[in-house]
Order: structure tokens, then sequence, then C-alpha cells
């Protein structure tokens, strides 16, 4: 008999055990789902954790409503695959509400008004965990994150004051109107994302990769041209362009890169190769040097 | 290709982030976006080099302190290998941060400014590294252009520390002693020909080298119990499985065990790693077991191999690193979480407080006060299965919680 033995991929079983005690620790969790290579690892890690148990929590989708449709269409069709519960929190309906006020102008975006509404959906669905799929390597503000990362009622985090976390030990114990942020692919790389999904053959959206799109230049990014959703200026001239979308944000703050990636094997060569970080092609990230920390001291993600 | 974890040490301007950042620059790990960041940075400042801390320094408060204030996760790799750097805050007041970073670390970068020699802080860091039972320990000696390349410096640290190292249990094997300059980049990734007395490898060469697989630990097997997988739909119906993460060890189809605390025994029937089955699952696998016999298992429960059994108590000695501002006092309870298990724990002793410089102990102290480091004996509400942390650093260690603040407020590593 030939023995079959299960070689440790470490990240992988270190982010599976901690989805485990996600579902031990806390009563109603949630698994934050942008439709992103990071969330799409993290259902593919989440169905690993409880199979052949159905993922034992529902995602949560806060629409900026300034999505690449070819990543709704992508995240429409993977929960219906899976048959897990989705729930879609809509950043327009605080606008409409005059909740919060929608900035205007060349850099305008939506990601920072998505705190507002995902600390409406906590509240509304008294979530005490919400899974994202935040790496450390990501951001400097975010290489001081812990794994359970614990946000007061307003979410936001402390970051002088954070629970020391030691070995494997995850401590999820939370007064009344805390909740806790959990990041189980903390310790993952972009390339190690990208080779993860290479080894699971799994499914991303076709915006990852290269194609012919309508676009303009503006400081050095290539913005999507889209007159809907991203400020323009009449004189930033739209070309069509060979690009691709390393990183799945709200359209107006993600910047295409150039490319000609068409399978998964060439993105993670390139990835490899590339001399430019993930967050480089992020926008809001660019505005100052503390942006990151900022955001997350007042709730977001 | 192996993953190898590494935490740094030294005291306040020692150079642990420029050094960090000398490792990414010379490796070419620092993207052309960040290194444009550093650089323009750098220059705001008016400082005439590139300050490597701020790719590392993540928090504005860091930034405004130029200090280090709490553990940044660096990546990087080589063509052989990738690493994971926990940079660690030197000051005394952030040590709590230290054990943190430390806490999962298979080797150890220790930094001395070679100006200044060993002073009290490495002494702490080599306690430290000594009671977390870290594999390997290197003693970079920096700053190395400020003293002319100096051997006889070098040396009187060398011989320092190897003396220190006596009064504990490390090896002379397990220590490296490295001449460096992190801001000029010798001896980091290049070798140094300002040092020709040095015959040793570069530090990264050394990291590079080390074997990942004698790092881990070969210790027994457990298998602690996460939660019990019961999907209870059609095609699975009496499925019943065990979910959890091996520690030490393997396990194996047909393996006799026995399931603590019940003390029931039975037989490992499959191994399942999501839609497949292995014959085999080594330590640190996070796989689901299934066993021969209906045991009733929740979690907290362990599985170990019959001739295995560790320690099982509700009496246990430890050594404590305090980490809260209130300080320990014996007779007060908290939660107590060893692995996957939480129960209640009440301290009944505190025996000592250990001196981090080796020099001694101070014997029936009243209370620990934050980043103190003392032995105390506890009594827990429900038994454990434990073993000593020297054996098993899984299963020997535990985290102390604050029932009223919920806060993780010290680490304990059982005798």
């Amino acid at each position: 008999m030939s023995q079959k033995v299960l070689e440790v991929n470490a990240l992988e079983s270190e982010a599976i055990y901690i989805l485990r005690e996600v579902v031990a620790q806390f009563e109603r969790p949630v698994l934050l789902f942008s439709g992103g290579k990071d969330s799409i690892t993290l259902v593919r890690l989440a169905q690993k954790a409880f199979y052949p148990a159905k993922i034992p929590f529902p995602l949560l989708h806060i629409d900026t409503g300034h999505n690449f449709p070819e990543t709704i269409e992508f995240r429409d069709k993977l929960v219906k695959e899976l048959g897990v519960e989705l729930i879609v929190r809509n950043v327009q309906d605080n606008i409409d509400k005059g909740r919060v006020k929608e900035e205007k102008g060349r850099y305008a975006s939506r990601n920072i008004l998505q705190t507002e509404t995902l600390l409406d959906t906590i509240e509304e669905f008294d979530f005490d965990a919400c899974i994202g799929g935040a790496r450390r390597d990501e951001e400097k503000a975010r290489a001081k994150e812990r794994i359970f990362s614990v946000r007061d009622d307003f979410g936001q985090w402390d970051e002088k004051n954070q629970r020391p976390e030691l070995f494997d030990m995850l401590n999820g114990r939370i007064e009344l109107g805390q909740n806790v942020r959990v990041f189980p692919i903390s310790n993952w790389t972009e390339l190690d994302v990208w080779s993860y999904i290479e080894k699971e053959q799994l499914e991303i959206p076709s915006i990852y990769f290269a194609h012919k799109r309508k676009t303009f230049l503006r400081d050095g990014f290539i913005w999507s041209a889209n007159d809907e959703f991203v400020y323009r200026d009449e004189y930033e001239e739209i070309t069509e362009r060979i690009v691709r979308f390393r990183t799945v944000g709200d359209m107006s703050c993600t910047a295409a890169v150039i490319s000609d990636a068409t399978t998964i094997e060439k993105v993670v060569e390139e990835i490899r190769d590339s001399s430019i970080s993930e967050r480089g092609a992020r926008i809001d990230d660019s505005r100052s040097e503390a942006a990151m920390e900022k955001r997350k001291q007042q709730g977001y993600f | 290709m192996g993953l190898l974890k590494i935490a740094t040490a030294g005291s306040v301007d020692d150079g642990k982030s420029t050094l960090i950042g000398r490792l990414l620059y010379d490796t070419k790990s620092l993207t052309t976006d960040k290194l444009k960041a550093i650089e323009e940075k750098s220059k705001q400042r008016g400082f005439d080099y590139l300050d490597f801390s701020l790719a590392t320094d993540g928090l504005i408060a860091e930034r405004e302190q130029g200090i280090t204030i709490d553990v940044a996760h660096i990546y990087f790799s080589t063509p052989n290998k990738s690493f994971i750097i926990a940079d660690t805050p030197g000051h005394i007041e952030y040590t709590r941060n230290m054990v943190t970073g430390a806490s999962t670390a298979q080797a150890s970068i220790i930094l001395i400014d070679a100006r200044n020699g060993v002073v009290e802080q490495t002494y702490r860091h080599f306690f430290i590294n000594n009671l977390l039972k870290i594999k390997e320990v290197i003693v970079a000696v920096n700053k190395m252009d400020l003293v002319n390349f100096s051997e006889e410096k070098f040396q009187n640290i060398k011989n320092e520390i190897e003396y220190l190292a006596t009064k504990s249990d490390f090896k002379k094997e397990q220590i490296t002693f490295i001449p460096i300059s992190a801001l000029k980049g010798d001896n980091v990734v290049e070798k140094s020909t300002q040092i020709p007395w040095y015959q040793g490898e570069t530090l990264l060469h050394h990291l590079e080298k080390i074997d990942t697989t004698l790092t881990s630990d070969h210790a027994k097997a457990r298998f602690p119990v996460q939660t019990v997988i019961r999907p209870k739909t059609t095609d699975y119906h009496d499925f019943r499985a065990y979910a959890g993460k091996i520690y030490g060890g393997d396990f194996s189809v047909g393996d006799e065990v026995i399931v603590l605390p019940s003390l029931t025994k039975s037989t490992i029937k499959n191994i399942y790693f999501f839609d497949q089955e292995f014959d085999k699952a080594t330590s640190g696998s996070s796989v689901s077991i299934t066993l021969t016999d209906d045991v009733n298992i929740s979690r907290g429960d362990m599985i170990v191999k019959v001739d295995e059994t560790p320690t099982i108590s509700k009496d246990l000695e430890a050594t404590i690193c305090w980490m809260d501002k209130e300080p320990l006092e014996v007779s007060q309870k908290y939660y107590l979480k060893h692995g996957v298990n939480d129960v209640q724990a009440k301290i009944t002793n505190l025996s000592t407080i250990l001196h981090t410089d080796f020099s001694g102990l101070e014997e029936n102290p009243s209370k620990l006060t934050l980043n103190q480091i003392g032995d105390v004996q506890l009594k827990v509400s429900k038994s454990l299965f434990f073993d000593s942390y020297k054996q098993h650093k899984y299963n020997g260690a535990f985290i102390l919680i604050n029932p009223k603040t919920n806060n993780t407020v010290g680490v304990g590593f059982i005798k």
C-alpha cells in the first residue's frame, strides 16, 4: 500500500485553524466578500475548514456602487454555486439618506464611505466577528495588526494598545458592543495568494486578466474610463489599452497595469517579477503616509 | 524551499529597523514605489541617507518618536527561502510586544551596538530567547563601522555573551556571532571588505542555511479538537469528524489513540483534508479525523497516541511573563487559555521573580508587575492535559485573560 502523506502547507493550515477558532469562539461571524482575489481565497479556505459541512457563516458585501460589473457577476455566480447566504448593503443608501457625503472632483472615491455602511451593517446583524482578507504585507500599518483585532463599538482600532497575541492562542473574548476583525491570511504575501489560486485552480473575475479597456492617464496611473463613476477632465484623453487589474477595489480608486498576462500562470509570473507593490495601484493609499492607519482608526477594515 | 520565522531584538537605536530595511533593500525586496516613498521621506527629514526604518515603523506614533512600539511583520524571500521577520520593539516598556513577536519564531537576531557592548537590554533579550526556547540565536554586532571594524570590540561582546550562555540552556552551537553594519550594508547580504578578520558567513547566508525542519518541533503528537464537524445532510447524515491542527509528531490511520479527558481508547479511522483522504498527516496540518468508535468528544478535548499521554492535572507550575499594567496578585482569578481549552484559574502562590540578567531571584514577592517574569503555582477549574514547555512548545504554554477587561494579561510556560 502506498502511503498518502499530507504535507503541510503551513499558511493554509494556519488560516483554516483561525477560521475554525472564529466559529468556535463567536456567535455571529460574517465573511467580508468583495469579489477580489483575497476574499475568494478566504472563501476557499472556509470551504476547506468545515468540509463536508457548508460554510457556517454568511458573506457580506459592502457595495460601493462603483464596482467593476465583472466582479458583481462573478460574486453572484460563486454564491449560487456554494449555496451560502450573501448579504449586500449599499453605500448609495447612506448617501441618499444624507448620512455620508460623497467626495467630488478629480480624486473622488467612495472607498472611505464604506466604513459607515459596514458599521451600520455590523449593528443591524449584531455581528461579533468580521473575517477579512487583509494581509500584513499590503501596507505598513496593516503589518502591525493582530489576527484577532478588537474594535470598539465605533469600529475603532486602538493601535497603541493591542492585545498581545502569543503562539497560536487567539483570545476572542469581547464585551458587548465590541467586535473582532479577523485576518486569517495575515501572514500571506500577494504572491502566496496568487500561487494558491493557481494551485487550487480557483476562478477569479476576468478583470484580473489582460483585456482591452478604455482608459486614460493621470499622475502616472492608468484609470478606467467610466464617465458615470470616474471623474475625468475633458483634456484627459481616452485611449484603448491592454491592461489588467492587480487589485479589485472601487473603480474610482483602483488603477490598471499594462499587462499581457491572460492566464493565471502568467499572472503569477508577472507578480513574481514585478517591482511595484500591490498597493502602488491603490490611489487612496497614496493620499498621505498614514492614510491606512487613519482610516482604520475610524472603523475601516 | 522552507519558511523561516525570525524575531529581532535589540535596544532602542541599535538599528533593528535599519537592519530589516537593509535586508529588504539588498535582496531587492523593496518595490520601487516603497523605495521612492522612503527616499522622499528621508529627504524631507533632512537625512543624507535612506532611513529604512520608515519601511517598517508603520504607526504615526512610531514615526513621530522614531521608535518601534509594536510588532511589525515583514515578508521577503530569496530564491531559496521565504522569511517572516517580526520586527519587535526594543524599549523595556514594550517587552510584552517583544515576547509576542518571539513566540512564533524559530530563530532570533539579537542586535548589539558595537560601541555600547552588552547592555541590560541584551541580557533581557537573551533571557527571553532562553525562556521561549528559540532554537537559533544570531548575535549581530552592529555599527562596526563606528568602531573602525575593531576585532577586539567584537571579541569582547562574543566572550560576554558566551559567558552568559553558560547560565542558560543555550548550547554554544546554537549561537552565531556576526559583525555587521546595517547602515552601510557590511555582512548583511554582501560580504564586507572592511572586516577581513571575520571568516564567517553574511547574515542572510546564515539565515538561508538554517534548516527549518530542524528548528520545528519534534515533540509528541497532540491533536486538540477545535470543533466537531457534523454536516447532517442527506449525503453525510451520520458523519462526525473532529477538526483541529496537529502539533508535534504525526498521526496515521490505524493509530491507537486515547481521548482526553475521558481516557477513552479508540483507533483513527480516517484522516481528511478537505475532499481528500490521507493515510498520514504531519505536524502543523489542520485536518479532520474520525475514529472507529462512537466517542463523545467536544471542543477542548485532545486526541493523543496511547503510549504518549501528557500530564493530566488541576495543579500546575509555570514561569509567567506579565503583560498588564494591573499587576498579578496571588489569589486573583483569571481565565486560562491552554491551546483551544478555556478554564478558570487561580494563582495560589507567587514564589519568585526572576532577574532577567540571570543574576538571581527575588523570593516571596507580593506581586508581579508589567514586564516582570516570575514563577507561580496555579489551580485550574477543570483538569488540563499538558506537557512541560521544554518538551512541547504548543502544549506547554498558556495565556491568562483578565475576566474584567478580557485582555490577555500574561503568558505562562509550564515547568
